[in-house]
């Protein structure tokens, strides 16, 4: 067991290189707005001191690569700068949304799990047959809906035909959270499962047509009693990295869904400051975002190696 | 026995076979695929001869009105009529979603394809380049782009493009390490073949196939960003039909008029399934082999 997790300090090293690759974007971002980036910041109304002011602050007379470094110690260092438009520092602004948006996504992987995991047993138990292809069309649909169009359409079915669920926030109390994120995570869940179906369905017929499992129904094993004994198990292994690479194309959904239902989490703190032209907060939103998708992705690895004996990562043939 | 053998394959191989040489047309969701797509794009060109009203001028009088044998879909709230609306939005969706995938599938698979063949360096360096990529998600990026680079049509290109050429240099590259093993390739450089030639003239046409089975599905993601950065605001300028900012545009009337945002949203659910029909049609009629 800890023989196989020798990889994780390589996995670790391969991370540093994207990290910087990260970290050299979303410096560059700035540079691609057109001109003086501080005017593009402050406006065209902006008067030449502001403008100037700005520049001094932000370092922009410096050579490029000293910029790049100054921008990296801040990065190291948590110190990202003052949000422009409310002049606090945009890193407390970002750890106060992080929470929500965390939140938002662990409940939606839920509830994603607890629609895909039996619609996935469901289509793999007959394939072909009809109920196999009720759950493709629901895949297909799901995939074909637009992640905001659905939850503006769970907002018009649950929240104002059915008034069983709020339109929109985030309550105050944590049993106020649950219930206010209960319609952005459907949502959320609802874009994520068709991925996450087709996957389980493919391992779990894979494995349904093991010599293992013949072997368990020679000896009487059958329903659901195969099903979670023998079969999930297995068929549940593939399925982990699949989700974690979906976790980062959720973290990127959650930045719409946040919009429809008004969640103040990362996603609302992005597109309010596009529009405030916050720039500060963009950078810091951006940068937060793909570090939590490297890390991700790290421990999915680890994840994955430590419940399937079978995977080595620490073998030189993973390109 | 040798006669029951024989039987025996000839009748496990036969449907293998008529499968592989059926003809297009027997193919149903290739052809589901074409009719849907085809319709839309129909729609898109003959936008103006089928739109009973102009889908811009405004007409407050008329505002906000359910739907009626004169608004079929009734009228949004500067009264435009929704369904010419609709139908122009077509033109703007479909338009953008196509010519989207252009610059990342040429630059995508030309630099996976040099990254796979020769290996090496330049394959470490622009891998990484592609992690460094896949670890934004892809509304973060693009929105941040089309920010940085300006609202309009041509910065929605920019940022769908620096953000999708990843996955098909991904594709590319795999296909490409798998090609240079198979024994037409060797043959082709041991023959003294130049390594353009190679490329191009023997491996290209067989593994091109799965880049363009992707672009498929690409589009469909495509038009989902392009609608989802015009709900939010950051899409083709107001006052354009298109079917995100009419989603937009529609919630705010959600408790009263549900169709305003709810058909727009139709639109994009049967043109991504008429293009996800088309993608596995296509991957059928390509690659027969590797049907399920």
């Amino acid at each position: 067991m800890l023989d196989r997790l020798k990889f994780i300090p390589v996995r670790l090293l391969q991370s540093i290189p994207v990290a910087f690759g990260v970290t050299i974007i979303v410096f560059f971002m700035v540079h691609l707005l057109p001109g003086n980036p501080a005017v593009a910041i402050l406006g065209q109304t902006a008067t030449p001191e502001r403008v100037a002011a700005l520049s001094e602050k932000l370092g922009l007379n410096d050579p490029l690569w000293q910029q790049y470094l100054l921008f990296l110690k801040h990065v190291v260092t948590g110190d990202l700068g003052n949000s422009l438009t409310y002049g606090r520092p945009v890193k407390d602004m970002v750890l106060q949304a992080v929470p929500v948006t965390l939140t938002l996504l662990f409940y939606a992987l839920l509830i994603s799990l607890i629609i895909s995991v039996p619609l996935a047993g469901l289509a793999a138990s007959a394939p072909g047959r009809l109920r196999d292809f009720g759950v493709r069309v629901f895949t297909l649909l799901g995939q074909g809906m637009p992640q905001f169009w659905v939850g503006i359409m769970l907002i018009l079915l649950l929240a104002v035909k059915v008034r069983a669920f709020p339109v929109g926030g985030y309550g105050e109390t944590p049993l106020e959270h649950i219930y206010y994120l209960f319609l952005p995570a459907l949502t959320l869940a609802l874009t994520m499962t068709p991925t996450t179906i087709r996957s389980l369905r493919a391992s779990t017929i894979n494995v349904l047509g093991s010599d293992y499992v013949g072997t368990a129904r020679s000896k009487g094993a059958a329903g659901i009693f195969l099903f979670r004994r023998h079969v999930m198990r297995n068929a549940a292994i593939p399925t982990v990295s699949i989700i974690g690479v979906n976790l980062g194309y959720l973290v990127g959904g959650s930045l719409v869904i946040e919009k429809v239902f008004a969640v103040p989490g990362i996603g609302s703190l992005m597109l309010n400051s596009i529009f405030t032209r916050d720039f500060p907060t963009i950078q810091a939103v951006a940068l937060f975002v793909a570090l939590f998708v490297v890390v991700v992705g790290i421990v999915t690895d680890v994840v994955y190696t430590a419940i399937d004996p079978r995977v080595d990562l620490s073998s030189k043939e993973r390109a | 026995m040798s006669a029951t053998v024989l039987t025996g394959i000839r009748a496990r191989r036969r449907p293998v076979r008529s499968r592989a040489l059926k003809p297009w047309y027997r193919n149903g969701t290739l052809v589901a695929g074409i009719v849907i797509v085809g319709l839309l794009v129909l729609i898109a060109v003959f936008a103006p001869l089928l739109a009973p009203y102009d889908p811009i001028k405004q007409n407050l009088p008329q505002a906000l009105q359910s739907p009626s044998a004169a608004h079929w879909l009734g009228t949004d709230k500067y009264g435009r009529d929704i369904l010419s609306r609709l139908l122009y939005g077509a033109r703007v969706d479909l338009r953008v979603g196509f010519l989207a995938v252009l610059i990342p599938f040429v630059v995508g698979s030309v630099l996976g394809a040099l990254a796979g063949y020769f290996g090496g360096w330049f394959d470490a360096i622009v891998m990484r380049i592609v992690d460094v990529f896949f670890a934004f998600p892809f509304y973060v990026l693009v929105i941040a782009l089309v920010f940085v680079l300006g609202a309009g049509e041509s910065s929605i290109y920019l940022a769908i493009a620096a953000v999708s050429w990843v996955s098909y240099a991904k594709i590319m590259r795999g296909e490409l390490l798998v090609a240079k093993k198979q024994d037409y390739v060797v043959a082709a450089r041991l023959g003294g073949i130049s390594n353009r030639r190679t490329l191009l003239r023997h491996i290209g046409p067989n593994v091109l196939s799965q880049a363009v089975i992707y672009a498929m599905s690409d589009i469909v993601m495509d038009i989902m960003a392009i609608v989802t950065l015009g709900y939010l605001g950051l899409g083709i300028a107001p006052p354009t039909a298109e079917w995100g900012s009419m989603i937009l545009d529609g919630q705010e009337f959600i408790t009263t008029q549900w169709q305003q945002a709810t058909i727009p949203g139709l639109a994009v659910v049967v043109t991504s399934l008429g293009l996800s029909f088309l993608g596995d049609g296509l991957a059928d009629l390509l690659n027969p082999e590797r049907r399920r």
